[in-house]
């Protein structure tokens, strides 16, 4: 592909000052950015709006708006669920968050981990919680990285500069570990409004300009294929995909908020009302990200995937080129500039974020639980830079020499074991009835189960086709595996709390409310 | 075994069960697993979900309403 000039121009604009921003943060709310407290929880002062910017760069990610329209172009109906599942995480966040932000910030917890270690008082239990999160997240940054390599794809700007190969997306790379690493949680929180303030102008004029153009909706929902644009119908013997559809919307749902830069994203902000507050504005992004799947059929009836001009693209990315093909074919060179930097800069916040919690976890519940107990706070604060660093080292050369399919692969495993978390990080915060034993028991028997089904699939979906009395179910296997834990851990904890009771929680029901 | 105390004054109120609504809503999928009635040619499958991006943030707002009230 040729490169465009104008478009690269406007990017490499935009990008830069955003990059700027991130460096100038550490400046903002000034503080002591050698403690985890500050660097990798932003002090805990963000008030509602910069919170509904920060998890909102986080959640939808830059993959996120590849991938989603990627699916409808590719499969229809069935890649409609993301909008179901971002739908159903708010009532979740409005009910069980608040909790979890009351007692970790009066216990000073960073991390989910933390939290499970004082509640439960078992190591163990707490390491199994941060291995899942770093395992589930480092695969997620790697995708970010490779909704870059799209977009610099689609600007044509060659992928090997002076004999390096894959030099743009590292330099790139090098510019977020540099800020991440100076400013923390406060560099990411001001490069999300910018960048979410990019997203929303893309969206807008997209879903405007781009109808008009192909003749209105009635004329694109023609062009669909009619077996694609509904859910195959259940049958007899098979409840069919509407099933697969609604399993999948649910653990989807239930796993989000239990990814460790959510987290992050979450017990950054400054109060619970604040958390509350969100899970009625968020939905914003929701209906944003509805509005770009339907690029995804636009797609498909402006044609692109015939046009010879973006075979190469396909030919690279598959279906993940399908949203940069169609706003290079539909728009001038100074916006695909724009929109292309709204990705990027989208793929930069939440790699960021996520970076930054892996760092919480490896720092918190591993670095000084299990390596050096009588770290200084400063010790602590360096231990969680690196960390960081070291995640999206390894996230970049993972890209680098992995095909794209494999970190893929990945986070779809990843997206089965985070869901495992539930009993320990969700339900406790309810009940403290369960045994810790009994919870890493479930949590093992899910993780196994879970990764068994995926792998079964030749990890290519994670809709595994239950057989049960003669009838298939089809449902997400982070369902299934997480059935199957929630039954051990009651099973063993009932066995344990026979035997051995286990009492220890240093936390107290007032805790839970703030 | 250790319960955690019932929490005094914090009785369940119906109000929560407005945080079910968006569940039982897209959850049964084959109610809304069909293409008419379709809105500007957008077929109905697409256009129920997207009202719900909404229609949820609606339910939580009386429940976060009710919550305020309790505090003060």
């Amino acid at each position: 592909m040729s490169a465009n000039p104008i478009a690269i121009g406007v990017f490499l604009v935009l990008f830069v000052l955003v990059s700027c921003l991130g460096f100038v943060a550490t400046r903002w709310r000034k503080a002591d950015l050698h403690s985890v407290h500050e660097w990798g929880l932003g002090g805990r002062s963000f008030g509602t709006i910069i919170t509904w910017f920060l998890l909102g760069g986080d959640l939808y990610t830059a993959y996120t708006f590849i991938a989603v329209p990627a699916a409808m172009f590719a499969t229809g109906a069935v890649g409609f669920f993301a909008v179901p599942y971002t739908i159903l995480i708010y009532p979740i966040l409005f009910l069980c968050f608040p909790r979890l932000w009351a007692v970790a910030h009066r216990h000073g917890y960073v991390t989910a981990a933390d939290y499970v270690k004082g509640r439960f008082g078992s190591k163990t239990l707490a390491l199994a919680i941060a291995l899942t999160g770093i395992a589930a997240v480092v695969p997620y940054v790697a995708l970010q990285l490779v909704g870059m390599q799209v977009v610099f794809a689609g600007l044509g700007i060659p992928s090997t500069f002076a004999g390096i190969p894959n030099l743009p997306v590292i330099i790139a790379f090098g510019v977020l570990a540099a800020y991440t690493y100076s400013s923390g949680l406060r560099g990411t929180a001001l490069t999300a409004v910018v960048k979410d303030l990019l997203i929303y102008v893309t969206v807008l004029t997209a879903i405007v300009v781009i109808p008009a153009a192909l003749g209105g909706y009635g004329k694109i929902f023609a062009s669909i294929d009619p077996s694609q644009l509904l859910l195959a119908r259940g049958s007899d013997t098979s409840l069919g995909s509407s099933f697969a559809y609604g399993s999948l919307a649910l653990g989807s749902a239930l796993a989000l908020f239990l990814y460790p830069h959510s987290l992050t994203g979450i017990l950054s902000s400054s109060s619970s009302t604040a958390i509350r507050k969100n899970a009625i504005l968020l939905p914003a992004y929701s209906l944003a990200l509805a509005l770009l799947a339907l690029l995804g059929y636009m797609a498909v009836a402006a044609g692109i995937k015939a046009m010879p001009e973006y075979a190469a693209g396909f030919g690279a990315f598959g279906n993940n080129f399908a949203i940069p093909a169609l706003f290079l074919h539909m728009f001038p060179s100074w916006f695909v500039g724009l929109a292309f930097a709204a990705i990027a800069i989208g793929a930069l916040v939440p790699a960021s974020i996520m970076a930054i919690a892996s760092g919480n976890l490896f720092t918190r519940n591993i670095y000084r639980q299990f390596i050096a107990p009588d770290c200084t706070e400063r010790q602590e604060g360096r231990a969680a830079k690196l960390a960081s660093l070291a995640v999206k080292v390894g996230a970049l050369l993972f890209v680098l020499f992995f095909p794209t399919s494999a970190a893929i692969q990945l986070q779809l495993l990843g997206g089965v074991w985070i869901c495992q978390t539930l009993p320990a990080v969700l339900i406790s915060l309810y009940t403290r009835w369960f045994h810790p034993t009994g919870l890493l028991a479930g949590w093992a028997a899910g993780i196994l189960s879970g990764t068994m089904m995926a792998w079964q699939l030749g990890l290519k979906s994670s809709v595994y086709p239950l057989h049960l009395f003669g009838i298939t179910v089809p449902c997400y296997a982070a369902v299934l595996a997480l059935v199957l834990n929630i039954m051990v851990a009651v099973l063993v904890t009932l066995v344990m709390n026979a035997i051995s009771p286990n009492t220890t929680d240093e936390t107290v029901a007032a805790d839970y409310h703030a | 075994m250790i319960e955690d105390k019932p929490e005094t004054g914090r009785k369940f109120h119906p109000v929560y069960l407005l945080l079910a609504v968006p569940f039982v809503a897209l959850l049964w999928v084959p109610f809304y697993n069909r293409a008419e009635p379709s809105l500007w040619g957008i077929p109905f499958f697409y256009w129920y979900q997207m009202a719900w991006t909404l229609l949820g943030a609606a339910c939580t707002w009386p429940v976060y309403r009710h919550e305020e009230r309790r505090r003060k």
